[in-house]
């Protein structure tokens, strides 16, 4: 009896191992961003091309900053939610991601604009400095202008409203 | 015949146009193996069991080209990895660095190792001990000379 306990033993430590292991999103690489400064840029808005936008400008205020593209298909899934937070009042801006200025605005008109304003990254090297790789991608960034968490991929109705609606609360404060 | 003659006046001179070498597909040779050398070493985020190198995704295309504008500012490897490990973290890299966080990852297969033969030893010292008490007593001798005897 005694000389089958040992490998069983090793044998469901290993099957916990695996549980974990199969349950956790590889598609979710921890950012190296989160606590750090948000990277500084200066973009041309996506509304008035000849208007610029740079973080600094939303320093004193929590806010959200949204990586978005019109080719994104996951973004139409999130995009309500967006749209429903920014009616409460929840200060997002958006960047809109390697696309074509006409097809961003078109995709806002279609789908309701939640952003107080989108900045224009077309090539896409502001997204390579955020650490973008899949849109989209959401920055959590406090009043000092640190990100504070980063979300990736779609936001949920579920992860608003228990991790990033507390997170903004509490940084607010 | 005229017509024939100018027929053949083209096929000679369109060989001409053909035979020529083909066009170095990179600008700057020397930036394309560094940029290779250096993908292969570090992994597409998009399609994650592909390098930089090898990957045709969007954005292993756009960070090709960030490293490829790293390289032409005369980055060390290490400085345009740093870059890449800065904004996507450590999983970027196909070989992980040592530290705290990942030493069980890269001392873990010596520490099992370890287990294994001190598991070995235990076991072959216990059996040799029960291997040396096996003595015949004195009828089983004379039984099995008597068996060799028997057939020779």
């Amino acid at each position: 009896m005694n000389r089958f306990l040992l490998p069983l033993g090793l044998f469901i430590v290993l099957l916990g191992f695996l549980a974990v292991g199969l349950n956790r999103d590889p598609r979710e690489v921890p950012s190296p961003l989160v606590g750090k400064p948000a990277p500084a840029f200066e973009l041309a808005q996506l509304h008035q091309p000849e208007k610029t936008f740079a973080p600094k400008d939303m320093l004193g205020k929590v806010w959200l900053f949204n990586v978005w593209a019109s080719w994104c298909v996951s973004c139409r899934q999130e995009h309500p939610v967006l749209v429903e937070y920014s009616k409460k009042g929840v200060p997002i801006v958006g960047l809109d991601y390697k696309d074509q200025r006409e097809d961003g605005l078109r995709w806002l008109k279609q789908f309701g604009d939640p952003y107080l304003l989108s900045a224009w990254d077309g090539d896409g090297r502001v997204g390579i400095n955020y650490g973008v790789y899949g849109v989209p991608e959401t920055y959590l960034i406090d009043k000092a202008g640190t990100i504070r968490h980063k979300h990736i991929g779609p936001i949920t109705p579920e992860a608003m409203e228990q991790k990033i609606m507390p997170m903004m609360k509490e940084l607010d404060k | 015949m005229k017509g024939l003659f100018a027929l053949l006046a083209a096929f000679v001179l369109a060989t001409g146009a053909i035979g020529k070498e083909a066009a170095p597909l990179a600008e700057d040779e020397a930036v394309e193996k560094r940029l290779l050398n250096i993908a292969e070493e570090l992994r597409c985020l998009v399609c994650q069991n592909e390098s930089l190198a090898g990957s045709r995704a969007d954005l292993a295309e756009d960070l090709r080209r960030e490293v490829r504008g790293l390289i032409k500012q005369g980055k060390t490897d290490q400085e345009v990895k740093d870059f890449l490990v800065s904004r996507y973290g450590d999983f970027v890299l196909y070989e992980p660095p040592v530290k705290p966080t990942t030493w069980l990852l890269w001392g873990g297969p010596f520490v099992l190792l370890a287990a294994g033969l001190v598991a070995l030893f235990a076991y072959l010292r216990r059996r040799s001990g029960q291997v040396g008490k096996a003595e015949l007593t004195e009828d089983e001798k004379q039984r099995a000379e008597a068996l060799l005897k028997d057939n020779p």
